[in-house]
């Protein structure tokens, strides 16, 4: 029995109690969604293995039970996750999708080059798959790596339709390495995710049981608490959704039911890992063991040795780790907000077990997550630093210059000229009053662009939003080790397509927490379902994520690789296909768009999608036609 | 290790290894590398940058460089070494960074007409507009703009009291989108084993108007007492430090106008145990002798809740809630035998779902 913390084991309670109380109309499973029921047979935790050219597969409903609870299942081919999917660069595949729930359903193959109408995503790429249908997706394999596929309809990934792709390249492998596993991380929950969704737009911090109060132990000041309580933001939203709620799950099992991968010392392992949560954000390490980074989203880079790396979610990182004397390794998936964690074993022989490391202090959002990246406070400062790069003696000669942050100076907004003067005499006007946020205006929406429509689903604007590629992420600012950030990936072969963009397209990040309403440039999904963003043929497009919300997003651009601007040449810079926006800052992507048709663009964080953070990306064909 | 690939022009400004003071202004300074290491006389600077940053930072000359912005500095060039020269690096940060190694376009512009326009029917092409028009309007229903239900006992209580206990509730709930909703409320109050003294209904329309703001609209019927109808306009929301507010202005079919301003704040103990101080102001812009009512302040209500939430929704309280009537409607209400100070001691539950 694995130890968690006193904070697992107390949240568990509160979970059975609010089932045991609530009664199921009030939990919303009438709502709009018929596939989640509790019943149905148990779906098994685990997958099997199918490849070739004809791959079968069903989406049916039953129930999980992790852990002695029992919660809502939506399976592909009977286990969560589904069948790891092993096809071969070059080939054809054909996949025979049939529907066996009592509502639409789709599979959409996540970072697959596809034609767009194979992509599945409904009212997008094609109809869904109704009841009782099968559908045939057919394409060509036109890369290698690991990816993964999930439904694209409803609130279905949460229930477990998802499940592991990789696919082995034509050629050589570019390392060698003696054993081969899939660690993929998810999130479960006994809720319906209907539920869940409805809860976070009417009960604000509703799953967050980490909440500042009177008895907490956050290393707030009373002025800082008043501070956030004025600016009615919570600092300890971390991931919206947190254990109690979710058990965090590898490959399907929760942190005690014994997943673990075998191997001999002196063997190099591969692991490939997949997040496929709904909306967790893991931060991964292995202690005792360094993780060799070589391949994002898919894509190889060059090797980069880490001892911990935060995966969004939606994002897959393999690694390579070589595993030591030790009987037993723990490769611990620490959800952000580190009310829990998916854990795996690696062993030396069945049963072999190494302890779990206790759960990490939760972290706190700071003022640079909110886009002021303003000095001296630990956080926002330390980032800044990580966020400059010209390298790390300017960073420290910024700090020696009394404690000035060079990335507190806003300037990551090239685009918006008005806005970065507005941010430097706002920095001003701060640096005057200390930490404190006297005469701050969180939401002076004159820093946006005109395009960016400002309502009441616009709740923040970021003062001085900066590029923090170099950011680790949120609680792993300040751990004693190598963490992994995007400035040290590097694609291992060059980018084909290495020309200057010709435009610069920025688009905003926005959001109201209170409401739970997110969107791109203020414009829920709802409102901009018929208002496409639009590339050329073989246009070659730098996007500017700008981040005007206090949670990181991981943002997912279907049907196309695009190369994160991280201070690499052209030729190096990372292909991925999801990329983080931390907290009040911006990431930007270059993106040749050559892939013609309709594409979904959106957040992946699922709750943040169906709440409007979502667009459509259309490329038009090389006839002009689309 | 973005050297190799770096143009020309561009070499030139890529990060030397040399020590790190040296580094961060030769990188950073190239066009102005002329000018002296030392604080700028321009009068915006300082806004910018205290003092000492103005010892690592290039000083700009420009009025706008402390704002550091290329376009404002200098008329936009085309190539990029002219953008980055525009720049001041050293307050610029990564941006220039970025495009050091990768340059690119640093101002937004329109796509090209090449890039189309109206909304993304690709799909129509190959699935056919009417097989695709069902899950289009799904996605467009499920994503960002749907509605959900909301119902809130926000008290539902005994009152313990000198002379007879009595009983009160509040209650309210919506059904819509997050921007645009149905909104109904309901309170009232009595003695046990006697009539129901206050109970009313609104029915009200509610439009958010600010991040946190609901403008409503609407109408209230008092049921209890005397029959009367009212328009209703207020506001609900949530203040700065979280004030949890509802102020709503009645005109009466009467020709009468009254107001009522709430306002709550839950301070959490722990996570599940709240103390929840409120307050309570009933207003009247005239005496109403139908009602009781005194012209000024009518009511004030002072109160302290204690509730611990079992599950999110479901909470046990006990408090205490001292009301006073006030001027003329104090007056009313001694002149009816009631006590205008009434101090009660309070149980109830608070449950939404």
């Amino acid at each position: 029995m694995v130890k968690l913390s006193r904070r697992g084991v107390l949240s568990g309670l509160g979970t059975g109690v609010a089932l045991a109380a609530v009664p199921a109309w009030a939990q919303g499973h009438s709502l709009h969604g018929r596939g989640h029921s509790r019943g149905g047979p148990r779906i098994p935790a685990g997958f099997g293995e199918l490849s070739g050219e004809v791959i079968d597969l069903t989406v049916g409903s039953g129930h999980r039970i992790v852990e002695g609870r029992r919660g809502p299942g939506i399976a592909v081919n009977g286990s969560v996750p589904g069948p790891l999917i092993r096809l071969r660069e070059g080939q054809n595949v054909r996949l025979n999708v049939t529907n066996d729930l009592n509502e639409d359903t789709s599979i959409h193959w996540h970072g697959l080059l596809v034609p767009f109408h194979m992509d599945g995503v409904p009212g997008v790429s094609f109809p869904g798959i109704r009841p009782g249908e099968t559908f045939a997706y057919e394409f060509p394999v036109r890369q290698s790596g690991t990816y993964w596929y999930h439904s694209h309809s409803g609130l279905q990934e949460q229930s477990g339709h998802y499940g592991p792709l990789i696919i082995d390249p034509a050629g050589a492998e570019p390392v060698p390495y003696d054993r081969d596993y899939i660690l993929l991380l998810s999130d479960f929950t006994v809720l319906d995710p209907h539920f869940i969704m409805s809860r976070l737009r009417t009960g604000e911090g509703y799953f967050n049981r980490q909440q500042t109060s009177w008895t907490d132990d956050y290393p707030l000041s009373g002025e800082e608490r008043r501070m956030w309580a004025k600016m009615r933001m919570p600092a300890t939203d971390i991931m919206d959704i947190g254990a109690p709620t979710y058990t965090f799950l590898a490959n399907g099992r929760g942190p005690t039911e014994g997943l673990e991968y075998l191997f001999r010392p002196g063997e190099r392992v591969r692991l490939r890992i997949i997040n496929g949560s709904a909306q967790s954000f893991f931060n991964v390490r292995i202690p005792g063991l360094a993780m060799t980074v070589i391949a994002a989203d898919g894509q190889n880079v060059r090797p980069v040795e880490v001892d911990e790396f935060q995966i969004g979610t939606a994002e897959t990182y393999d690694v390579i780790v070589e595993p030591g004397s030790a009987e037993a390794y723990a490769i611990v998936g620490e959800s952000m907000d580190r009310s829990g964690m998916a854990l795996a074993m690696l062993a030396s022989r069945p049963g072999a077990r190494a302890p779990a490391p206790p759960l990490r202090d939760p972290p706190l959002l700071t003022m640079a997550d909110m886009g002021m990246n303003h000095g001296p406070s630990e956080g926002g400062g330390h980032v800044g630093h990580d966020g400059m790069d010209h390298g790390g003696g300017a960073a420290r000669a910024a700090a020696s210059a009394g404690g000035m942050d060079h990335a507190a100076m806003g300037h990551g907004t090239p685009a918006a000229p008005a806005a970065t003067a507005e941010a430097g005499g706002a920095m001003a006007g701060m640096a005057m009053g200390g930490h404190s946020m006297e005469g701050m205006d969180m939401r002076d929406t004159s820093l946006l662009p005109p395009d960016v429509k400002v309502g009441p689903g616009v709740d923040m604007v970021s003062m001085a939003p900066v590029d923090k590629t170099g950011d680790p992420g949120l609680g792993l600012r300040d751990v004693g080790h190598r963490v992994l950030n995007y400035r040290m990936l590097a694609a291992l072969e060059p980018n084909r397509d290495t020309r200057e963009p010709s435009r610069l397209l920025e688009i905003h990040l926005t959001g109201n927490m209170e409401r739970y309403m997110w969107s791109f440039d203020g414009r829920m999904y709802s409102a901009v379902s018929d208002v496409p963003i639009r590339f050329a043929w073989n246009e070659r497009v730098r996007v500017k994520l700008v981040n005007n919300t206090m949670m990181g997003h991981p943002i997912h651009l279907h049907g196309m690789f695009f190369e994160i601007v991280n201070g690499q040449s052209p030729a190096q810079q990372p292909r991925k296909n999801v990329i983080i926006v931390q907290p009040g800052a911006s990431a930007t992507f270059d993106l040749t768009a050559n892939e013609p048709g309709d594409w979904a663009f959106h957040c992946h964080l699922m709750y943040h999608m169906h709440g409007g953070m979502m667009q459509t990306v259309t490329v038009v064909g090389p006839e002009g036609a689309v | 290790m973005r050297m190799p690939l770096l143009s020309l022009p561009l070499l030139a400004f890529a990060p030397l290894p040399v020590p790190a003071l040296a580094q961060d202004q030769g990188g950073h300074d190239m066009p102005q590398a002329e000018e002296p290491l030392q604080p700028s006389d321009d009068p915006h600077a300082g806004h910018a940058m205290p003092a000492p940053a103005g010892a690592t930072e290039p000083p700009p000359t420009d009025p706008h460089a402390g704002h550091s912005m290329p376009a404002d500095a200098q008329p936009v060039e085309p190539a990029a070494a002219m953008d980055h020269s525009a720049m001041d690096h050293g307050a610029m940060g990564h941006g220039d960074m970025d495009t050091a190694a990768s340059p690119g376009p640093e101002f937004e512009t329109p796509p090209p007409p090449e890039a189309g326009s109206g909304p993304p029917r690709a799909a129509d092409a190959i699935w056919g507009a009417e097989a695709m028009a069902a899950s289009r309007a799904e996605l467009q229903r499920t994503h960002g703009d749907f509605a959900v239900f909301w119902f809130q006992s926000d008290r539902l209580e005994v009152q313990s009291r000198e002379g007879t206990d009595g009983y009160l509730w509040d209650l309210q709930g919506y059904y819509g989108g997050p921007t645009s909703r149905f909104w109904f409320k309901s309170e009232g109050e009595g003695a046990f084993g006697q009539r129901v003294e206050d109970a009313e209904v609104q029915a009200l329309y509610s439009r958010a108007i600010s991040p946190f703001w609901d403008l409503q609209a609407g109408v209230r019927q008092d049921v209890a007492g005397r029959d009367t109808t009212h328009g209703v306009l207020g506001i609900q929301g949530l203040a700065p430090y979280l004030y949890e507010i509802d102020a709503a202005l009645f005109v009466s079919h009467r020709g009468d106008v009254t107001a009522r301003i709430e306002a709550e704040l839950d301070q959490r103990i722990t996570q599940r145990l709240i103390l929840q101080p409120r307050a309570e102001v009933n207003l009247s812009a005239q005496d109403v002798p139908l009602l009781g009512l005194g012209s000024g302040i009518d009511k004030a209500e002072l109160g302290i809740r204690l509730r611990y939430e079992i599950i999110r929704e479901f909470a046990p309280y006990i408090g205490v809630e001292q009301s006073w009537r006030v001027g003329g409607s104090a007056d009313y209400a001694r002149a009816a035998g009631e006590d205008p100070s009434v101090t009660s001691y309070v149980a109830g539950i608070r449950f939404w779902f």
